[in-house]
């Protein structure tokens, strides 16, 4: 096939390192190659960026994975509009490293850098100022989408509901190869931090209520171990981009400093599994201790947003049976689900690293995009336990009824009934699906297993 | 698809009949399992078994086959995947007959019937399986093996030989696979009150065809490729593989 390198048969699984499956895996880096893959191929075609969704979301068993990193056109940057072309596969790592030094940055990031502009879109990614902000999509002026059907360039404006479809739509709409993205305008690379513990959670909850608005990033990290008297100690780090005259002379040779590559990397060889009960319990431990209280303290961009990724592959410290990350939102209304959640994982005594715990401003008109107004919590659970599916099902009801979801992002064992209950808008999603791919050709392991309608 | 926790949402069973896979598949229904197609020699039995199961699982089929003839194994296979009419999960090889040594190692006919049900067919459907599921690019074999074929014995020989076959046979075509997303996973069950040992006395650490069930599936959700159950029999057994052979064969049962 004509603009196609290195097509080849692999496993593939997600950032959790579940349930791996094979496929045969392209690397187009036009669009027609991609066309011409929807003809022929059979058994189901899906895209892939950089693998840090944590489930199933970016394979296909038996069929064509198309990894979009041949999409790595990084445009110029129109510094009146404060917009810029990417391409599908551009990581946001190396987009950061080219616009901070001219004093932009992304309007919206995960919580890891080594994320695809594709991905960013497909799962509609938040940020830690989702409360001010928003999601990825609130962000892309316009996208170019190559599905079944054509090769389409689409916006708000111009066929919004393909658009929307296409922004949390996790790769089933077809393969994003470019975007057009609105930045932000920053002086410096630095964020000035005010933190402050907590020993109950409700305090956290009620602060957060009160004095988010106050900064445009906010997040939470709780001990869902818990302590004897049933609290949850949890640190509350909040900030804003720091404007130069804040940077310190020391700092000024450093103030528009890009985030680097990994320092260090977990090597494949690592032993058996590194993160069970007494570790989690350490890790948790040290982290609070490092954290106290302060106001305006100055972190560099890397470390506020992205702490995991000075560690390549820190994925591997799981083991090789994996881990799950369990992410749901509930409405504003619905906080005492977050701490229902927390006393159920705590009472099941099941081991969970540090939980992040933030609030959502509205959500977009994504049929499956997972952000609604109103709180989210995620959790690392290492996969052992002989209770954790259970309690991973039981959380499902709790979040279900309470008018909440779970994230596709993270997903890779979510029961296929409560999906279109937790998803009510699925109807409209499979709709636009019908219209862009009437054969059916885009499917992945995800939507294979939760049954997403086409 | 399996999930994280590999619990499979579509399953066959070779050996439809079979009282461990029925426990396996009720287990199974009550995570993900929707689709069930259960493959098996005697068309009544079947079908009362699927309907038992029909309770739980949305959708059972029934296909029927002869593990004691070889000649069509392989259309036996294509017909079990075309019915379940989407990606399988899981594949079960609950085959299996345990004879009655003492009149059957006299006769050549039995013997040969005996390797065949235990062995032959099930090793031949396995690499069918195999084949059918590397092209979906995942899936999982469970393949019953036993005890009695880890160090045979004098009482059961016939068996528990052929039962080694299959057990090796079963792990070589694990190690074939990997890389392709299947991966094999043998069972060892010791003594299992199911109706193939009815009317004999247990054997020590003898169990229900429950907890054979629950020891599979938790197996299977950490990816384990050799499951010993009632565990314990993991310990005894590789003491006893040790012994010295004078005193092997005069252990009672
Ligand atoms: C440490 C860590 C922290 C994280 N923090 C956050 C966070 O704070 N907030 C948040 O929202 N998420 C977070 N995530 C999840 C992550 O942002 C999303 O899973 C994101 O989709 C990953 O992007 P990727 O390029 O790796 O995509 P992949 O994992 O490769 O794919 C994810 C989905 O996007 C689709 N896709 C990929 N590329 C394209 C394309 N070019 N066109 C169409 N579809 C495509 C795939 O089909 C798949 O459905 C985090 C993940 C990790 C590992
Ligand atoms: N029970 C134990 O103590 C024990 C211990 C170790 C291993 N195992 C193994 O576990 C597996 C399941 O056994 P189980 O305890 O569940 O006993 P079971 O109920 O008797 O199951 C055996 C299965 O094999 C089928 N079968 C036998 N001969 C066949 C043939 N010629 N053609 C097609 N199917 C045939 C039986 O069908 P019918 O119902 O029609 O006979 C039945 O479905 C077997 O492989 C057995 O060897 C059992």
């Amino acid at each position: 096939m004509t603009g196609t390198v290195e097509a080849s048969h692999r496993q593939l699984s997600g950032w959790g390192r579940t349930a791996p499956t094979r496929a045969r895996v392209d690397r187009p880096v036009d669009a027609a190659s991609i066309a011409g893959a929807f003809r022929t191929q059979t058994g189901g075609v899906i895209a892939r960026g950089l693998g840090r969704s944590y489930g199933d979301a970016a394979q296909c068993s038996g069929g064509l994975t198309i990894e979009a990193s041949g999409f790595s056109d990084i445009g110029k940057l129109d510094d009146s509009s404060g917009t810029i072309d990417v391409g599908g596969g551009v990581s946001l790592h190396d987009l950061m490293r080219h616009i901070i030094p001219s004093g932009w940055f992304v309007a919206v990031t995960p919580g890891t850098r080594y994320v695809s502009i594709g991905g960013a879109i497909a799962a509609d990614v938040h940020g830690k100022n989702h409360h001010r902000d928003g999601s990825f999509a609130n962000h892309v002026v316009e996208l170019t989408l190559v599905t079944p059907t054509g090769t389409f360039t689409v916006s708000q404006d111009a066929d919004p509901e393909l658009f929307w479809a296409t922004a949390g739509g996790m790769g089933l709409t077809g393969v994003v190869i470019s975007a057009t993205l609105r930045l932000i305008p920053i002086e410096t690379s630095w964020i000035r931090v005010d933190s402050q513990r907590f020993a109950r959670l409700d305090d956290l909850m009620s602060t957060m209520e009160d004095s988010d608005h106050r900064y445009r990033y906010s997040v939470a990290w709780l001990d869902c171990l818990g302590h004897r008297d049933g609290n949850h100690r949890s640190v509350l780090t909040r900030g804003d981009h720091a404007p130069s005259g804040a940077i310190p002379d020391r700092l000024r040779s450093r103030s528009r400093e890009v985030p680097g590559d990994p320092r260090v990397r977990v090597p494949r060889s690592a032993p058996g599994r590194l993160v069970n009960r007494l570790s989690v319990r350490a890790l948790n431990e040290a982290w609070f201790r490092s954290s106290s209280r302060s106001v305006g303290s100055l972190h560099p961009l890397s470390g506020f947003f992205h702490p995991l990724d000075g560690v390549g592959d820190w994925n591997l410290l799981y083991g090789p049976a994996g881990f799950v990350q369990y992410q749901f939102a509930v409405p504003a209304t619905r906080g005492d689900v977050v701490a229902e959640a927390v006393g159920a994982i705590a009472s099941s005594g099941i081991p969970s690293f540090l939980a992040v715990l933030k609030r959502f401003g509205p959500g977009t008109p994504g049929p499956l995009s997972f952000s609604q107004e109103g709180w989210t919590l995620a959790l690392d659970f290492p996969l052992g336990p002989p209770g954790l599916p259970a309690l991973l099902d039981d959380l499902d009801e709790l979040v279900a009824h309470a008018g909440g979801r779970v994230y596709l992002a993270k997903d890779a064992r979510l029961r296929p009934e409560l999906l279109p209950v937790m998803y009510p808008r699925l109807p409209d999603f499979a709709a636009v699906r019908r219209r862009v791919d009437p054969v059916g050709v885009l499917a992945s392991d995800l939507s294979r297993r939760l049954g997403i309608p086409g | 698809m399996n999930d994280a926790f590999g619990h499979p949402q579509s399953v066959i069973v070779l050996g439809g009949t079979s009282e461990i896979a029925r426990e396996v598949v009720t287990l199974l229904a009550a995570d993900r399992c929707r689709t069930v197609v259960l493959a098996g020699r005697d068309p009544v039995s079947l079908e009362v078994t699927a309907t038992e199961l029909r309770q739980s699982v949305a959708r059972v089929e029934v296909v029927l086959f002869d593990a004691a003839a070889t000649g069509d194994v392989d259309p036996t296979i294509t017909r079990c995947f075309e019915i379940a009419g989407e990606a399988v999960d899981l594949v079960m090889v609950a085959v299996g007959e345990l004879g009655a040594q003492e009149t059957d190692e006299a006769d050549p006919d039995r013997i040969a019937q005996m390797v065949t049900v235990n062995f032959t067919w099930p090793a031949a459907a396995l690499s069918a399986v195999g084949a059918h599921l590397t092209r979906q690019g995942h899936g999982r074999m469970v393949v019953l093996s036993s005890v009695a074929g880890h160090r045979v014995r004098r009482s059961n020989y016939l068996y528990g030989s052929a039962k080694a076959g299959l057990d090796s046979f079963a792990r070589g075509l694990g190690e074939s696979l990997r890389g392709t997303g299947v991966t094999v996973h043998v069972v060892r069950p010791g003594f299992v009150r199911t109706k193939m040992t009815a009317g004999r006395s247990p054997a020590p650490f003898a169990v229900g065809p429950e907890r054979v069930a629950s020891d599979i599936v938790r197996g299977l959700e950490h990816g384990q490729e050799v499951i010993w159950t009632p565990g314990i029999l993991k310990w005894v057994f590789s003491t006893l593989g040790c012994l010295p052979r004078a005193l092997w064969r005069r252990l009672p049962g």
